[in-house]
């Protein structure tokens, strides 16, 4: 019905070669910027602008970047939580060091350190894969805390160890942090980079860069014997990867929460990076997003659903009745489909292209 | 199938009208409290007892009195798990709840606190921090929405150091003197850090800092560790598990009770009990009464507990965490109360119970007419000073109930407000705030 592609040809290897081959999918991504553009901020209100929407793009970021390192490269990283940490310690510094610079060029060189970080501590993997590469992460993921706790430097000497983001604006009184942001700003400013980004990693992966990251994931001997250099293609995941989740760091202490210590980036962080990226669908951009708004989302929905609904229950019920049915679901989802969400849609859309007769 | 579109366009359409905010109607005559707990996870022990106190009070008011002169007071809950972005998240969930928005919000979590003094500033709603939070936040020029009353860390921690300097018999003894600090690794635990240090370099004592990582169940690296450097007094603000733990570690590894120094955060039963008798002795700082024998909490039983209508347990009435929720709705329900006389008795905006916080003066006399004497320490706030005069007395635990074992020790608000006014001011020029002059703003009254 909606997948009818009768009469769609394409007669060039650009058509054919797309993002989006079928004509439906790219109305679709289209009409879906649109309604995230313009519709959400005219509808939403600021609660689900500034604490629904915000979170929701910059752990899809996150994710994503996690999801190029181990869906992509098959790098498995327990780092995340860390390496945000660097992205959002390094544009603190960065803007208060130099009130002039630009948000974005600020983010942007977070990200570029952190990419450096994230190369740094990528080095091992060249002698070690799987559980064994786990456990290195995770010596970077507390590494980096300790760090960003010890140094009393990188928190501007904070007494607390917070750091508090300085106001800045994109241009003009286009302010997206500090008292004056307004939360349509916040959301336009996450959103954008959500989406270039995302644009920018889904050409990534569907490229020449994508496609070494994914025969080095599939077995990297045979890799090797096909002329795909480790060393470089390793070590380019994880700089991509770290960039990505410098610049989601940054966002979540600047945008959302505006003030941030560095345990806010603990260990629990990059298992929930992992969880997002297992539930989402590894190897899939669409998997980012799914499961950034499977564990950021349905938590929150969970919580606010007895008083939507008019029933007065005690919180902490409800806190843990959110519990059990949210681990209950992950259980459930993971069992219709062990490779993620993403696969889930995946075979609903092979299916709605067959229909009426699907097999 | 048509079940499930079913399900989906129900789902779409519960979701878009909680988007555009759709809800319930509510009556306009009265004033909203939003109510950050914990009562799940590590910190729930803590959590939960104050939480009742607050609400408890709130219910007892409303069923006495009607409501603050008339006007009903409501509240909801929402668990935050003393997590910061759940902390922001609730506090966005409920500041715009009808009628006026929130009137203030306390958010028992000195690092959810830090997350909203931007916001709040912003939404123009209070955040009262009552014995917790920011501690230069009490220089009010430059924090205009927060309020640190009546004692900050900083306080705190200078008026223990002051007891010390009582018991080890005059401050000049303190020279050489091993203090050490048992902290949670938070913004909570680090904020007498600057204080602790600053002292040290005034009296002369050799101060050492151990972290302990959330929720602080494993420390017996720690305590061994005090254990070889055996220090002269260990001073801790922990929270929520940490305290008991801390307690039964000093305990196994023989640390004297009697030298063992808590906030008052590390200073209820559900601390000192899990250790036993092995907790007798341990003192822990404390700027209010406690215990169930005054005016206020004998109605809360009568006006709520009687009536089955309880958050707690009966049992868990007047323990110090309950009667710390309990003063704190006392000083906002009188600064509410001070709001009201100036913009008459209404629901007010937080901008209007900003000023009644900013303008609080709570005497004596007015604190026993609200039942509270012996409770409830008496302050008055300014322009200039968010923080009062609250004064710190350490208390002891003999194995069953707590003892007051000082008077009232007054810390060096001198000292302290210079280093508040240097760190605020720094804080003023990192955020581009100019700091308003108090001069016009009481000419202006």
């Amino acid at each position: 019905m909606l997948y009818r592609e009768v009469g769609q040809f394409r007669t060039s290897y650009a058509a054919d070669q797309a993002i989006f081959p079928i004509r439906q999918d790219r109305i679709g991504m289209l009409a879906l910027l649109l309604v995230a553009y313009i519709a959400v901020p005219l509808v939403a209100n600021e609660y689900w602008l500034s604490t629904i929407f915000v979170p929701f793009f910059v752990f899809s970021l996150a994710a994503l970047g996690l999801n190029i390192l181990t869906g992509y490269a098959g790098q498995l990283s327990l780092g995340t939580g860390g390496f945000m940490a660097v992205g959002a310690f390094t544009a603190y510094k960065l803007a208060t060091a130099f009130p002039g610079l630009n948000i974005v060029l600020v983010f942007v060189a977070a990200g570029i350190v952190t990419a450096l970080v994230g190369l740094l501590f990528g080095i091992p993997s060249l002698r070690i894969k799987g559980f064994y590469l786990a456990v290195a992460t995770l010596a970077a993921q507390f590494f980096l805390i300790w760090l960003f706790v010890k140094v009393a430097w990188f928190q501007n000497y904070s007494a607390s160890g917070v750091i508090t983001a300085p106001p800045r604006a994109v241009f003009g009184h286009f302010f997206v942090t500090g008292p004056e942001a307004r939360p349509a700003y916040k959301y336009w400013f996450t959103l954008t980079f959500a989406a270039v980004l995302a644009l920018a990693a889904k050409n990534m992966v569907r490229g020449a860069t994508g496609r070494k990251w994914m025969a080095i994931r599939d077995m990297d001997i045979a890799a090797e014997i096909i002329g795909i250099r480790p060393l470089s293609t390793k070590l380019l995941a994880f700089a991509v990867s770290s960039f990505y989740i410098g610049i989601a760091g940054a966002l979540w202490a600047f945008i959302y929460t505006a003030s941030v210590e560095a345990l806010a980036f603990d260990i629990d962080r990059s298992f929930q990076i992992l969880f997002m990226i297992i539930i989402g669908g590894l190897g899939s951009i669409l998997g980012s997003f799914l499961g950034a708004a499977f564990i950021i989302l349905l938590p929150i929905f969970l919580n606010n659903l007895p008083n939507q609904l008019g029933l007065h229950v005690g919180v902490a019920l409800v806190t843990n009745l959110q519990d059990i049915i949210y681990g209950a679901l992950i259980v459930f989802f993971l069992i219709a489909e062990p490779n993620g969400l993403a696969a889930l849609w995946r075979i609903g859309k092979e299916k709605l292209r067959l229909w009426p007769f699907p097999h | 199938m048509k079940l499930r579109k079913l399900a989906v366009g129900l789902a779409l359409t519960g979701a878009i009208g909680w988007a555009t905010g759709g809800g319930p109607v509510f009556a306009q005559n009265e004033q909203f409290i939003p109510r950050l707990v914990y009562r799940t996870g590590p910190y729930a022990p803590d959590g939960i007892p104050f939480a009742n106190g607050y609400a408890d009070y709130l219910d007892m008011i409303n069923a006495r009195d009607g409501g603050v002169n008339g006007i009903k007071i409501t509240y909801e809950e929402c668990e935050t798990g003393y997590n910061n972005d759940r902390g922001v998240e609730c506090y966005e969930r409920l500041k715009n709840h009808p009628p006026t928005g929130a009137s203030l919000v306390d958010p028992l979590s000195t690092g959810i606190t830090y997350a909203l003094i931007g916001r709040a500033t912003a939404d123009k709603i209070p955040v009262v921090s009552m014995g917790y939070g920011r501690a230069d936040a009490s220089y009010g020029p430059v924090f205009r929405y927060v309020f640190t009353f009546p004692v900050t860390y900083w306080a705190g921690a200078d008026a223990i150091i002051e007891y010390i300097g009582s018991q080890v018999g005059g401050m000049d003894k303190l020279k050489g003197k091993k203090i050490a600090l048992v902290y949670l690794n938070a913004a909570y635990g680090k904020e007498p850090i600057p204080t602790l240090k600053a002292l040290a370099a005034r009296y002369g004592y050799i101060f050492t800092g151990y972290a302990v990582n959330s929720p602080g169940i494993d420390q017996q690296a720690t305590w061994l560790q005090i254990h070889q450097a055996n220090p002269d007094y260990v001073l801790m603000w922990g929270w929520g598990v940490m305290n008991s733990t801390a307690i039964k570690d000093a305990a196994s590894v023989g640390y004297p009770m009697d030298h063992f120094i808590g906030i008052w955060w590390s200073g209820d039963n559900p601390d000192v009990e899990p250790a036993g008798m092995a907790a007798k002795g341990y003192k822990a700082a404390e700027f209010h009464g406690v215990g169930a024998n005054y005016p206020v909490i004998q109605d809360i039983l009568k006006y709520v507990y009687d009536k089955g209508h309880g958050h707690g347990t009966k049992s868990s009435v007047g323990g110090p965490l309950y009667d710390r929720g309990v003063i704190n709705a006392i000083y906002d329900m009188a600064a509410l109360r001070t709001a009201q006389k100036k913009f008459g008795d209404k629901p007010l905006t937080g901008e209007q119970v900003r000023w009644g916080l900013e303008n609080l003066d709570l005497t004596d006399a007015q604190i026993k007419a609200l039942g509270g004497e012996g409770l409830v320490t008496p302050i008055h706030l300014s322009c200039e000073d968010h923080e009062g005069n609250g004064n710190v007395r350490i208390s002891q635990w003999d194995g069953k109930t707590w003892h007051m074992i000082t008077g009232w020790i007054v810390p060096d608000r001198t000292f302290l407000r210079e280093m508040y006014k240097e760190s605020a001011m720094q804080y003023a020029k990192e955020n581009n705030i100019t700091p308003v002059n108090c001069a016009e703003v009481h000419a202006s009254r």
